[in-house]
Formats: C-alpha cells, structure tokens, sequence
C-alpha cells in the first residue's frame, strides 16, 4: 500500500493533510492514495450544513462538534468559503468561530477554497470526505459556502443535508424556496433569541407541510441558539434519527450510490477538462480557435466540434 | 494545474488590534493564494495545529503587544516538533529593531513592521515560500 495512504488509515494528521493538498491539486499522487484508501470508506456519517451568509452555520458547527465530542465520537470538518474569480485566492475565514476546537486530537478541520466551482462545494470535496472517513472520523460535517437560491450540491455529498436559516427572512424565504428550500432534511432556524423567530418558523412549518403532503417523513424544523448552546443536543437527536430513517426506508443505499455516481463524474469531469485544456498540444489550437471565434472566421460550435473531434476520434 | 500558495494569518498573544493580520490576509488573498485567518487571542499550540490540519506553505504572525520574542518563538519551536521545518514563518507588527537579528536566528525569515509596503509582503512570500 501506498505509504501516505497507510499513514491516513491510521489517522496521521499530518498524512491527512497532505492526501488532502495531493487531491485538492489533483496531483497523479493522490489518485494512488485515493484508490487504496477507497475500501476503508463508508462509514462515517456525512452531515452537509448550508444556509445564507451570516446565519450562524460556523457557529453551530462548532457547538454540534463539542456535543458529538462529548458523546467520544471523531469529527472531520470540512468548510469551504468562495475563492475570487478574479484573483484566484480565497480569504477562508470559517475557523475563526471554530478555534476552540484547534487542539483537540479528535477534531480535523480544513478550509478550501471554491475554486471556481459553482453550487456551494469544491472539487475535491468527495476526496476529502474519503479522507476523513478512512482516517477514523465518525462524523464528517461539510460547511457550503453562504448561499443565495441555487447552490444545492452539498445533497450529492450529504447524508444529512441541513438548511440553517434566521428569523427575519421574511419574504427572502419564499424567493429561495426554489433550491435550497426544498433540499433540507432538517431545518434550523438559528439566532432564535432574536425577534421575528415565530413568523420565520410557521413560514418554514407551512412549506413542509406542502411539501412533504404524501411522504412518509415530514422534514423538522428545529430552532437553536448556537452560540448558547441552546438545541444542540435536539438537533443531534433528530441527526441520528434521520439516519435511523435512511437505514430503515433503504434510501441509505440510493443516496450513497448518488454520491458515488457525481463523484465519478466529477473526476471523469476534472481529468477531461485538464486533458483539453492544460496538455499543450491543444493549447495552440484552443488559442488559435478563439481568435477566429473572435474575427467572426467560425462560430463557436464548429470550434468545439474540432477540439472535440481530435478527442474521440 | 498550478499549486496554489497556502497562508495562515494568526494573531498569537493578548492583544484585539487585527487590522493589519486583516489587510495582509486581503493582498495575499488579491495575489491568488488561499488565505486562512484564526481570529484572535491563539496560543503557539492552536497555530501549528492548526498549520498542520490545513497544510500550509506560509505562516504569517501578527503581534502588538510586545510578546513575540517568546511568541514567535513558540511557533518555529513547535513546528520543528511537527515535521514542519520546511513551512516559511514571517511576523508583522510593532517590533523593535533589536530584536529582528535574534528573530531571524529563531527562524522567522521576514519581519515586517510598521510602515511596510504591502507589495513586499507579497513579494518576500513568493520568492521564499519553500514548498
């Protein structure tokens, strides 16, 4: 076996760390790592926490970590924040409500950057995930990006998908229940000590009523005050609940081959997308197809259809 | 793909003033690195730990309160400890002129105070980021 992939099964930090660099580059190292580590996957569970900016999902990360810590169980974290599409960089910030978690041997925490991808995740968040899995954690918790209305992903990765709203969202709830409102499989409504909080919850308890007409689980909709403490521990209650419901309808299986299925795609996706855009020999060419496209010598599709042609050919 | 140049801004010690920690983390964010800040009030232990979960290639460490000789010092002694040794550590702040020579000895390769251009930083950290 690969040597850093050993050190991951024993649940190295150091290792970890680095297997998580290799993938997030997409360095041939780590596709070594990834497919040893592979069988040693599948049982941590995965709770995905998404929500718009500013409504505490760091916060109550942080407080839903200690409460699982207290209960002996590992915790990976995994929180991503935007990186610019102008500069390339990313100013990841989630740790700083999360710094009292930073010396503690059972929690891992890793910050990434968006890296131009769009719906909320990053790349190699499936990699990181496995990484964390295989290297003993009990509980992987993915933190989206701040969202506005579509950025839904985080349900390919999640077994648990959370939707951490505030009170005062008022009608802000109805312009996103179009994605993110119709993703959750338990709502939060946190900051719940400030006013509006009965308004936010009936608008969130009638649109589960509507939608979940007919369907043999209704979603919860619980409020926290993560900063308190308050509803943790009731948040984790219907945490475990839910998985018990996934085990038992089977739908356990279905979401996990899901998620096998966009990460295989995402990594078919990746290795594509570098063949044809980073290997030199279609460099020239791509370039050269752009100025044409540009003095109206050829309209886009043809140039797709030549690139194209010299792939699958 | 190009390996992207990782930072850890961190404010060890006792003092609240987090207002160059943040402006530097914004340029090395605005010269395409991926910046990660910890907030105030770190100890040496909750730095490195954490430059060990996120694999950093720099650490850069903000103090004015006048403690970094024993702070900054912490840090590079710790990550030796780490398997960390080849992880670049720069300091900001206000810093007696005195104390740059001994800082450097500890392994701090560049110290920044007061006054500073901003494009330097930027600068010292791509041409000696080690990894």
């Amino acid at each position: 076996m690969n040597d850093i992939a050993s050190k991951v099964l024993k649940g190295d930090p150091r290792s970890v760390a680095r297997l998580i660099t290799l993938a997030e580059n997409s360095s041939p190292e780590a596709a070594g790592a990834m497919k040893d580590i592979h069988l040693h996957t599948g049982d941590a569970h995965v709770i995905g926490i998404t929500g718009v900016m500013g409504s505490g999902k760091s916060t109550l990360i942080c407080e839903l970590t200690r409460e699982y810590r207290r209960q002996g169980l590992e915790v990976g974290i995994i929180a991503i924040d935007p990186t610019s599409p102008f500069s390339g960089g990313a100013l990841l910030g989630d740790r700083i409500r999360m710094m009292e978690l930073a010396t503690d041997n059972g929690v891992f925490i890793r910050s990434m950057g968006t890296r131009g991808m769009l719906g909320g995740l990053t790349t190699a968040v499936y990699d990181v995930v496995e990484i964390l899995d295989a290297a003993g954690k009990d509980i992987v918790i993915v933190e989206t990006v701040g969202v506005g209305q579509a950025e839904v992903d985080v349900i390919k990765i999640a077994d648990t998908t959370i939707v951490v709203l505030v009170p005062g969202l008022g009608d802000s709830i109805q312009t996103i229940k179009a994605g993110v409102m119709e993703i959750a499989d338990i709502y939060v409504v946190n900051k719940a000590d400030r006013s509006g909080v009965e308004q936010t919850l009936a608008e969130v308890e009638s649109l589960v009523d509507i939608a979940c007409t007919n369907k043999d689980r209704k979603t919860p909709v619980l409020t926290t005050v993560a900063k308190e403490n308050k509803g943790v521990v009731e948040l984790i209650d219907e945490i475990n609940k839910h998985k018990k419901y996934l085990k038992k309808s089977k739908m356990f299986e279905v979401q996990r081959r899901k998620r096998y299925e966009a990460e295989l795609v995402e990594i078919i996706r990746k290795r594509l997308m570098n063949f044809i855009f980073d290997e030199s020999k279609f460099k020239g060419k791509i370039e050269s197809l752009i100025d044409q496209i540009s003095n109206k010598e050829l309209d886009p599709y043809t140039a797709a259809d030549e690139i194209l042609g010299k792939i699958l050919k | 793909m190009e390996r992207k140049i990782r930072v850890l801004i961190a404010k060890p010690g006792l003092d609240g003033h987090d207002r160059g920690a943040k402006i530097v983390a914004r340029a090395l964010r605005d010269a395409g690195m991926e910046v990660v800040y910890t907030g105030l009030h770190q100890t040496a232990d909750m730095i490195v730990k954490t430059a060990v979960q996120e694999d950093v290639d720099v650490i850069g460490l903000s103090l004015l309160s006048g403690a970094h000789m024993t702070l900054f010092m912490d840090v590079t002694r710790l990550l030796k400890g780490k398997d960390m040794e080849d992880v670049l550590v720069v300091g900001g702040g206000v810093i007696p002129e005195e104390d740059i020579p001994k800082l450097k000895k500890a392994g701090i390769a560049g110290v920044f105070g007061p006054g500073t251009r901003i494009e330097d930083i930027v600068e010292f950290v791509r041409k000696n980021v080690k990894r």
